[in-house]
């Protein structure tokens, strides 16, 4: 096969991936957009077979291993746990970068001399660098998500400083890696990976549980930046081309992140809340006025069954909870009713973006009564009931109204704004931003106490003797 | 020309056909007003009030009769209580305007015809679009809709609203509206503002709309026949259609706490709707107001005038509830009365009109001859939809346009597509000195593939901010998927021999892209596949 039939089935599958993320855009042809992406990814395996010089046994057993572990994982994935899978495959691709980055530097291919070599060895260093990070931040966020490290930012002192040392130690392998005649400057490039390897931990390490979202969709667009260096040091436009478009995907993801959560992306990856403020945590504002009034499920049932419109509001807690398949139970008897049953989203709801929205598709909610932030917010003071299931700080109104609030700023759910507001909650203790909420105290809020799947299951009961 | 307005003289009658608000309208239409002293009192109007606006006091009503040439009044003409009547005051050759209810009071219109007097009735004017303005019964039917719901409450033992308190739930009332016209859609948006359950019945299944419009649910027979009669009223139906409704009512009887019936024919007794054993079937404490109470009330045990409990049910059979919102009730029927007024000249070109449909439809006579009833008229444009107590309905629906058109209409762009995506200019520019600068000692291979890089770059840029937020986390995966194009880079390096560096570590690079690829892809799959729409059948009551 020709070198420029190989190039034109590049841009193709570069142009089919275009097309499946453009896809996305809306549900129906989310499918089609998928299914562009797989092809996109044949074509590409094709041609790099019939442009490589042999390995051909190799190449085929690993992508078969690795198409099986792939489809198996994939397949065995809870919803719930998609936060980790995501993770887990950003180190993937974080250490293929790497894989790639000293096999092209070892491989005895290339023969560069002058700027060339220079630039081809900067892009050798880049695509490695960022590939460490990526690796290492991915594995940290992926046991920060399961929980099997403490999900509290880790607070070294004088963190910033260990960090700028950390990058400017890797700059500074630059020098001897460039300096190096053919191959024999692999200890560099060692100690640089090292080195941006605990760079990638401490970072993560630094960032707390909320702050998730941000950090998987940083480490989503790390990994574009890393497969786009690969393509930069193998000379391969589809790398580039994609890399790219995973890295600016990412970027954007973690745009509309802190933007939903009124944060500076800076402060973000540097991690630690607040901190970087020295303001302490917890009940910097005034202590919110009046008092918590608990309800029981079965009030809560009736609330619902006299309502004429009903907004559930989901938070994290539901999905540790497991609580969404009950849920749209309860919201399918109420819209067989004639009520107006509808879920709103918070951008920063869950521990990935959009998270939220596939926990409610796989409870099979439908996606047309599940609103963004922005489509529901002024449809709150016509509400009768807004129910709040495992959610705090994305309806705090102290985002809105309280200027001493470490939240202020950050847009929220207006659910005070409505009749009556049940909130589902396991005991009265702060939310991540470990401050205190008004909402629990307001005139039309209800606390109902205990875990947010008993609580769910004790309100469908209530409904279903409700209505029959 | 000289208008006079007199004390009413019924019993418990508290409004009057003029305020001091509708006296200096009349005044602007070029009449001269005269008004009886403590004509508006009942109404918390003062003599003085209406000298202010430019009308005279005369001290007794039979002043006001002998030397007005148009007497406006709100009640028919009836006995004096100190013997003689009213109707015998009006001066030859004078008009009065008010209400006749002609058929129901023929020996008033005999009187009357002996004597040489044009006399109009507000009760009769014909409910045409154009006669809204003028249209007394509306006025009052609205303000008798609104009533019932008030004394229903003063006589219910619980709150309208259902509320969820420190102390522990009330459940909402539960109302039902019999009749949906002026009145019965006043109650509605009465009891709907209270916070009550409201649900109504009428025979016309065109008011479906209407009732829903005002937030209330239409009870609705599995029953095909027409109920809408002429003028805006129901007529009367078959028996089957009575039976099917009566047992709707004994169900709903069970279960409401309120009961608000409005149903009138036109010129026969009120149906009887509510049962004894209906009432019997209420809970303790409910309420039934029954608005039909003039006509012989929808509800059997009803006694007109009276308010009665019966087995723990208060019935009320008020047949003055217009009259116990004195000052309102004035205002619109003095308004009704002015808007008349003007369609027939004013003081200046005051002519009656019997080419006016309206006109001639409410003149009981002219100059004593009697020309009551009207020959009929093709009937045309019955539009009771448009009756002005029904303007909430109107108010509503625009509010909602409202705050449908101001929902931004993103759904699919996400945040901010619009407004919130950062501007590409700045970037753009710094890219292209970039590639300059690096076109200027770079290979030109290199050059290439930054070029490839930046443009690729805006493309991701423009097509990932289209993406729907709801998809966010099917992105991230795909995306993933995507990423894991890196093996290429993998595939490219195991060339050379098996056990080389290089093969190994291209070979495990492209083992893990690998499982990225098909794990990302498929998972993608998995979770689009569970994004679905509505059943049809489930779409129904999602409009709020």
């Amino acid at each position: 096969m020709s070198v420029s039939l190989v190039t034109g089935l590049y841009l193709v599958a570069g142009i089919l991936f275009i097309r499946s993320l453009g896809g996305l855009s809306n549900q129906t042809t989310a499918k089609r957009g998928n299914l562009y992406g797989i092809a996109g990814m044949l074509l590409a395996i094709v041609a790099t077979i019939a442009v490589a010089k042999g390995g051909y046994g190799v190449m085929i057993a690993a992508l078969c291993a690795g198409g099986a572990i792939g489809a198996v994982l994939a397949q065995r994935v809870a919803m719930t746990s998609m936060p980790e899978l995501v993770a887990i495959l950003h180190s993937f691709v974080g250490i293929a970068a790497v894989l790639v980055g000293f096999a092209a530097y070892l491989s005895p291919a290339h023969s560069l001399i002058g700027a060339a070599k220079i630039i081809h060895e900067v892009e050798i260093f880049i695509g490695v660098l960022v590939g460490a990070v990526t690796f290492t931040g991915s594995i940290i966020a992926f046991g920060k998500l399961r929980g099997s490290i403490a999900s509290k930012p880790l607070m070294l002192p004088a963190r910033h400083a260990i960090n700028a040392g950390m990058f400017l130690a890797c700059v500074a392998l630059l020098i001897p890696f460039l300096s190096a005649p053919d191959h024999s400057a692999v200890w560099a490039l060692g100690a640089m990976s090292a080195i941006a390897a605990i760079l990638g931990a401490h970072l993560v390490m630094a960032i707390g549980g909320a702050d998730m979202p941000v950090v998987v969709s940083m480490l989503n667009s790390y990994s574009g930046w890393a497969a786009s260096a690969a393509g930069f040091m193998l000379g391969n436009d589809l790398l580039i081309i994609t890399g790219a478009l995973v890295g600016s995907s990412g970027a954007i993801l973690s745009i509309i992140m802190c933007r939903a959560m009124n944060r500076s992306i800076v402060a973000v990856i540097f991690g630690g809340f607040g901190a970087a403020e020295g303001a302490a945590p917890a009940g910097g504002a005034a202590a919110p006025q009046g008092e918590v009034k608990s309800t029981d499920a079965e009030s809560v049932a009736k609330a619902l069954l006299d309502a004429k419109s009903v907004i559930v509001v989901p938070g994290y807690g539901m999905a540790v909870a497991q609580a969404q398949h009950p849920l749209y139970e309860a919201a399918r008897i109420l819209r067989k009713r004639g009520t107006a049953v509808r879920f709103a989203i918070h951008p920063v709801a869950g521990r990935l973006p959009g998270h939220m929205n596939v926990l409610l598709a796989e409870a099979k909610v439908p996606y047309d009564i599940v609103l963004e932030m922005d489509e529901i917010n002024q449809d709150f003071p016509e509400t009768d009931v807004v129910l709040v299931i495992g959610a705090n700080d994305i309806v705090n109104p102290s985002a809105l109204e309280d200027v001493s609030s470490p939240i202020y700023g950050m847009p929220v759910l207006e659910v005070w704004s409505s009749k009556v507001v049940v909130v589902t909650k396991r005991g009265m203790a702060a939310g991540y931003a470990g401050i205190d909420n008004p909402l629990f105290y307001r005139e039309n809020t209800q606390m109902l106490f205990g875990d947010a799947k008993k609580s769910v299951d004790a309100i469908l009961a209530g409904l279903k003797a409700g209505v029959a | 020309m000289r208008v006079g307005i007199v004390r009413e003289i019924g019993l418990g009658e508290r409004r009057v056909a003029a305020t001091p608000d509708t006296t200096k309208r009349l005044i602007k239409l070029g009449f001269e007003v005269q008004v009886e002293a403590g004509a508006g009192e009942l109404a918390s109007f003062q003599d003085a009030d209406y000298e202010s606006a430019g009308a005279s006091i005369a001290p007794t009503a039979t002043e006001v009769w002998d030397t007005s040439d148009l007497v406006l009044k709100v009640r028919p003409p009836d006995a004096l209580p100190e013997g003689g009547h009213e109707a015998d005051h009006l001066r030859e050759g004078a008009t009065l305007i008010s209400f006749i209810w002609p058929s129901k009071n023929p020996e008033l219109v005999a009187r009357l015809s002996g004597r040489k007097v044009t006399v109009l009735a507000m009760d009769q004017i014909p409910r045409i679009t154009r006669a809204q303005k003028m249209d007394a019964l509306s006025s009052m039917a609205n303000i008798a809709g609104y009533r019932a719901v008030i004394e229903a409450a003063s006589f219910f033992g619980r709150f309208f609203t259902g509320q969820m308190t420190a102390a522990g739930k009330v459940p909402p009332a539960k109302v039902m509206v019999i009749g949906a016209g002026v009145a019965g859609l006043a109650a509605i948006g009465a009891a709907r503002s209270l916070g009550a359950i409201v649900r109504a019945f009428d025979t016309r299944p065109g008011v479906k709309e209407q009732i829903e419009s005002m937030g209330a649910e239409f009870l609705e027979l599995q029953f095909e026949e027409e109920g809408a009669g002429e003028g805006g009223y129901a007529k009367e139906m078959s028996p089957a259609f009575i039976a099917a409704e009566m047992a709707l009512f004994a169900e709903q009887a069970r279960d409401v706490d309120i009961i608000i019936t409005t149903a009138l024919i036109p010129g026969r007794p009120a149906p009887v709707l509510i049962t004894p054993e209906m009432v019997e079937s209420m809970k303790k404490g409910s309420v039934i107001v029954d608005l039909a109470a003039e006509n012989g009330g929808n509800c059997a045990l009803t006694q007109p005038e009276r308010v009665i409990t019966h087995r723990g049910i208060t019935i009320i059979g008020y047949v003055d509830l217009p009259s116990r919102l004195a000052p309102t009730a004035s205002q619109l029927y003095g308004s009704n009365l002015c808007h008349m007024i003007a369609d027939m000249g004013g003081a200046k070109a005051w002519h009656i009109d019997r080419e006016d449909e309206v006109i001639r439809g409410a003149l009981i006579m002219e100059n004593g001859e009697v020309c009551w009833p009207p020959p009929r008229i093709e009937k045309k444009e019955v539009e009771p939809a448009k009756r002005p107590s029904v303007k909430p309905v109107a108010k509503r629906d625009s509010h909602a346009v409202a705050l449908k058109e101001s929902r931004p209409k993103q759904r699919g762009h996400g945040h901010g597509a619009d407004t919130g995506r950062p501007s590409s200019l700045w970037p753009m520019v710094a890219a292209a000195v970039v590639i300059a600068a690096a076109s200027q000692f770079a290979p030109p291979e290199f050059v290439a593939h930054l070029t490839v890089f930046v443009l690729a770059c805006f493309v991701g840029w423009q097509v990932v901010w289209n993406v729907t937020p709801a998809l966010h986390t099917p992105l991230m995966s795909v995306t993933n998927a995507v990423s894991g194009i890196i093996l290429v880079g993998g595939m490219l390096n195991v060339a050379g021999p098996l056990g080389s560096p290089a093969t190994l570590l291209g070979a495990l690079a492209l083992l893990l892209s690998a499982i990225n690829v098909a794990g990302g892809f498929l998972v993608t799959q998995r979770m689009l596949k569970m994004f679905a729409k509505s059943p049809e059948e489930e779409r129904g009551g999602q409009n709020g």
